[in-house]
């Protein structure tokens, strides 16, 4: 078990970032997608930014948040709660860090919606939470996918944030890129190769598996939105 | 019942301010594109907030700056058909008609509801296609039926033939009258296109870069262009500045000839117009309003011939004219064949008397 455990953790590291980040990215792609505010561009770029941010950067500022010496971090240890180097972290990190790519295919998504049928609805009388789940989301929906799945490869592929907050604890937070950078190391080239071509034979299958499937999402959307 | 509205919205490179009333008819918005008729629309129906105003519907105050009411888009019962009918995508058109029924309604009403609307627009054997498998006249219908099936107070309609080819609008014209017709509410029909307006509306209001220049019954704008603008618009084709010479005489002077009315003229009359189908031939007898015209050049159209004439000087420029007279291919025959110049009478019954202290350009 413990020799296969950077698999498992990867893999239930991925899902669990996607799954949060599929519902908070549609959220905040939906409310920025139709905010006209003057804080957009801000808001915005805030949004975006661990994509740009080096991920050490970003694991460095998460480490001020959820670490044990500082402020959050320290009220959430008086409740018994620790994050730091446990496989929350993994979580928190992998999330941070694969939030963008969701956020970002889904404000593009949802911006290519014809106004005037979001209007068309307005004026019938539905609701905006109406709006969203019948029409907003299923005409984005190809968009959606799309996102999901580049999320879901980031996430299993983080290293950098989550080695500054979670550490390498076998059986707790190695991931299989922190097993393979840790095997390197200790030049175990044998066991780097065999995780190397695990996560080539996941990624690739993941690919080719959510491709075809975006593609059907893609075709069933497009030829209802075509003319 | 009702629609008053008296609002105005700064908008890039001109203010939009009007103030019209509408009773249970339909209304024709005419105008250029882009002189705020659409925005007007966007307004009443809450899509664009006005800056500020009043708009009211058959007594429901849906919009007042000074008492800050603005009743959000779902609220105020305004049905309103796009230009590029926004119909969802997604849905197929049963799905798209049922979209604005409440919740609150039994499956079978819902389904009746949805089937009385499909029969009213003739769209049986459609209700399981996607929009895209349809026409652009089902298109239209779909939409139409869609707004109806939710009991709108008021119906708007933003230009919506000028997505159609032009051999279809016709018969959808005739088409959307007789829908509009059964539906006991105002409705208000943009446009950019004359025919469209007269063909479809009982009264008109012609909107020039943001505000009202003239407003009547369809008849009224049509025959009588009361604002040189509206006279352009409504497709005369010529104009002529004016100068009263005596009670019922004014010197058309970029005509260079005096026409002689029956009764007695407005003083403040600066343009004449005459619609350029209104030119006659004048039998050998007649003196008075006949005018003698040289032809400088014709175009052909389809059917018409359009022949551009000079009046009683010789002609210089090839390009230069006085006036157009469109006339029939087979009328043209014959006279063309006559010496010149050509007696041609204008008639003052004919003749559009306009003032330009509205708005003049």
């Amino acid at each position: 078990m413990s020799e296969f455990s950077p698999l498992w953790i990867s893999i239930k590291t991925a899902f669990t970032a996607t799954f949060i980040v599929f519902f908070i990215g549609i959220a905040a792609a939906w409310f920025m997608a139709g905010y006209k505010g003057r804080a957009r561009g801000i808001l915005d770029g805030i949004l975006t930014l661990p994509m740009v941010l080096p991920p050490t950067v970003l694991g460095f500022i998460l480490l001020m948040i959820i670490g044990k010496n500082y402020p959050i971090g320290k009220l959430l240890n008086g409740f018994g709660i620790t994050l730091i180097f446990t496989w929350y972290a993994t979580v928190i990190a992998a999330t941070v860090v694969s939030f963008p790519l969701m956020y970002r295919t889904c404000v593009g998504a949802f911006r290519q919606i014809d106004v005037n049928v979001l209007n068309a609805a307005r004026t019938l009388g539905a609701s905006e939470w109406k709006i969203f789940w019948k029409v907003a989301v299923p005409l984005a929906w190809p968009g959606i996918a799309a996102g999901t799945v580049l999320s879901f490869a980031r996430a299993l592929g983080e290293f950098g944030a989550t080695m500054m907050i979670a550490g390498s604890i076998p059986g707790k937070t190695e991931t299989i890129p922190i097993a393979i950078y840790f095997a390197v190391l200790a030049g175990e080239n044998g066991n780097a190769i065999k995780w190397v071509i695990l996560i080539f034979i996941i990624s690739l299958g993941v690919m080719v598996f959510s491709d075809k499937w975006a593609e059907k999402q893609t075709f069933l959307v497009s030829s209802a939105r075509r003319k | 019942m009702a629609l008053e509205v008296n609002i105005t919205k700064k908008l890039p490179g001109f203010e939009l301010r009007v103030e019209f009333k509408a009773e249970d008819d339909i209304l024709g918005f005419l105008g250029a594109s882009g002189s705020g008729k659409s925005m007007t629309l966007r307004c009443i129906a809450g899509i664009v907030t006005p800056d500020t105003g009043r708009i009211v519907l058959n007594g429901r105050v849906l919009f007042d700056l000074e008492n800050k009411i603005n009743i959000p888009i779902r609220e105020r019962k305004v049905g309103f058909l796009f230009q590029n009918y926004a119909l969802f995508p997604n849905m197929i058109v049963e799905q798209n008609i049922g979209f604005g029924l409440p919740k609150n309604i039994s499956k079978d009403e819902k389904k009746y509801k949805i089937q009385k609307k499909i029969i009213d627009l003739q769209l049986n054997g459609m209700e399981k296609r996607y929009p895209y498998q349809l026409s652009g006249g089902q298109q239209q219908r779909v939409a139409l039926a869609r707004v109806l099936v939710v009991d709108p107070e008021i119906i708007l309609l933003d230009e919506p033939f000028s997505a159609l080819d032009e051999h279809l609008r016709n018969n959808m014209i005739i088409q959307l009258k007789e829908d509009l017709l059964k539906f006991k509410g105002t409705s208000i029909f943009v446009t950019h296109n004359m025919e469209e307006a007269y063909q479809l509306c009982e009264n008109i209001i012609i909107i020039k870069s943001g505000s009202i220049d003239s407003a009547g019954h369809k008849d009224d704008i049509f025959n009588k262009p009361p604002t040189l603008y509206s006279a352009k618009l409504t497709g005369c084709k010529n104009i002529s500045k004016a100068k009263k010479i005596e009670n019922n005489i004014i010197e058309a002077v970029d005509w260079k000839c005096r026409i002689t009315f029956n009764s007695e003229i407005e003083n403040d009359i600066t343009y004449l117009g005459i619609r350029a189908h209104y030119l006659e031939i004048s039998e050998e007898y007649e003196t008075i309003n006949t005018f003698n015209f040289w032809v400088v050049f014709t175009t052909e159209t389809l059917f018409r011939t359009k022949v551009y004439l000079k009046s009683n000087e010789p002609i210089e420029n090839e390009k230069e004219y006085d006036i157009m007279w469109d006339i029939s291919k087979e009328e043209w025959d014959i006279i063309k064949n006559k010496s010149l110049p050509l007696r041609i009478k204008i008639n003052p019954d004919k003749v559009i008397q306009m003032t330009s202290t509205l708005h003049g350009k």
